[in-house]
């Protein structure tokens, strides 16, 4: 059963600001991810891998064409999907490891990185002590947990970043860049966790710079230049 | 999860005699979830709010609001022993200036023992424990108490005024600007203090502001409203990264970035 579909999907920007020029930014995008399986958006910078990863997440808006998923027990498309059904889905079935961390003033990176499970109604404790494991095993030394990220370094940011997406056992999961700030050392970590999600039946859509990393998680590689919108500059 | 709203407004106008307020809004707001009203002074934002939690009568409209009965009533149309009770235990309103929501003459204590009394708390004991708890909650230390908050800073009277409004177990809270006029300091702590707590209390929100900061942070949907009208809705950060009406593209562009 195919976790996430993604058909004829379209999106161009509208730049009200700058006399209405508008920006084609993808068509035509046909892909499919299953259970287990890493799927992974490659092109150039520019040919629109984010902005898909980010109408899959409902982040961005799309013009044209459907996202959908199973949430609970049921098929969902995302793009016509009302707010709420999407803050549910991100809930329980769709989590996204951004390139950066937004931090909010005055909490902590331990709880963080547990708020997915305390937002499902895990026990807060219980949360943290996942949350521990997690930061644990991304090597974030101990005496940072209790300090809100805004001031930890670019590498230290996508770790906590990458612990909060890992947390919950949500079945599709989006990655933008996971690895780009990281040593090598933590690079293994996290290609290992990939490899236990797929393990796991998770269907994985991510965005891989580094092609050392890309080869060792990618089942397969679409090509989103062949999305680009065939339009007349 | 719940499966009915907690509000419904249906076509909400308001005229101040020809001139428009607001017009034709229309949205529902479920439990646990917390509604952003953006846009720039005179867009109507306040209108709304202060329809929405019957302090103005609209031009036309409903607002319907199921009770804690369950019964679905337009709040318009209630008795004013039923409004009053709905203003005074199950709702909330967060003022701009936090003057306005308090008694700045009477102590920290009596202002959060207030409402309660109003709800039928008669035990001093437990009154005052309860101001205590709630001081503590807001981060309000315990020997301020029977201070009046004409002494305490605008941060710390805005946090009285929160506590002051949560203390009954409210469902339904109205901000208007919680977070205007604060240094941004004071503003990060509130925000970090408000988002805690109606996360954990499960409870509804509409609050009116300009900051898109503070909208991010709180809010799960947006509305953008210009002259009078919703211009543009849905969820917070699709709103804030990816919005479509050219005037909402306008604030978020007009953020200044640190």
């Amino acid at each position: 059963m195919t976790a996430l579909s993604v058909r004829n999907l379209a999106k161009t920007f509208t730049m009200h600001l700058r006399d209405g020029v508008i920006l084609p930014v993808v068509e035509n995008v046909n892909f499919e991810v299953q259970p287990g399986e890493c799927v992974v958006l490659g092109g150039p910078s520019g040919a629109g891998k984010s902005s898909i990863l980010k109408m899959v997440y409902g982040n961005y808006g799309v013009d044209a064409g459907t996202i959908v998923m199973r949430h609970h027990g049921e098929a969902v498309d995302l793009a016509t999907a009302d707010p709420r059904t999407v803050l549910t889905l991100r809930r329980d079935s769709i989590g996204y490891v951004s390139q950066f961390l937004r931090t909010v003033p005055r909490v902590s990176a331990l709880e963080v990185v547990a708020e997915p499970l305390v937002i499902r109604g895990v026990d807060r404790e219980q949360a943290q002590a996942r949350a521990k494991e997690l930061l644990a095993r991304l090597n974030l030394p101990e005496r940072l947990w209790s300090l809100p990220p805004a001031t930890f370094s670019g590498g230290e940011q996508q770790r906590v970043n990458i612990a909060r997406g890992f947390i919950t056992d949500h079945p599709v999961l989006l990655l933008d860049e996971p690895t780009a700030s990281l040593d090598a050392t933590n690079r293994a970590v996290v290609v290992a966790m990939i490899a236990e999600k797929k393990a796991a039946g998770v269907a994985l859509l991510g965005i891989f710079h580094d092609e050392d990393v890309r080869v060792q998680v990618a089942d397969r590689v679409v090509d989103v230049t062949a999305f680009a919108p065939k339009v007349a500059a | 999860m719940t499966t009915e709203p907690l509000l419904r407004v249906e076509n909400l106008t308001k005229y101040y005699g020809s001139r428009l307020g607001c017009a034709d809004v229309s949205f529902e707001l479920w439990p646990g979830e917390v509604l952003a009203i953006v846009g720039e002074s005179g867009s109507g934002k306040t209108t709304l709010l202060n329809s929405l939690s019957a302090t103005l009568e609209p031009s036309s409209g409903r607002t319907l609001y199921r009770m804690r009965n369950e019964q679905w009533r337009n709040i318009y149309e209630l008795s004013e022993a039923e409004r009053r009770f709905l203003v005074r235990t199950d709702w909330g309103f967060v003022h701009q200036n936090p003057a306005d929501g308090l008694r700045m003459t009477v102590s920290a204590g009596a202002n959060v023992g207030e409402r309660l009394m109003a709800v039928g708390d008669r035990h001093y004991g437990h009154i005052r424990d309860t101001a205590l708890d709630w001081l503590g909650r807001v981060e309000i230390a315990a020997d301020r108490i029977d201070d009046q908050p004409r002494s305490f800073s605008g941060g710390m009277r805005q946090r009285l005024q929160i506590a002051r409004n949560l203390v009954t177990g409210p469902r339904l809270v109205f901000m208007d600007e919680p977070t205007g006029g604060l240094d941004v300091s004071v503003q990060a702590r509130l925000l970090d203090l408000l988002r805690g707590l109606v996360g954990e209390l499960g409870l509804a929100a509409v609050v009116v502001t300009h900051d898109l900061a503070v909208a991010r942070l709180l809010s799960h949907r947006m509305m953008v409203m210009k002259d009078g009208r919703v211009i543009e809705a849905g969820l917070t950060d699709r709103v804030l990264d990816d919005p479509r009406e050219p005037y909402t593209q306008l604030l978020v562009s007009s953020i200044l970035q640190v």
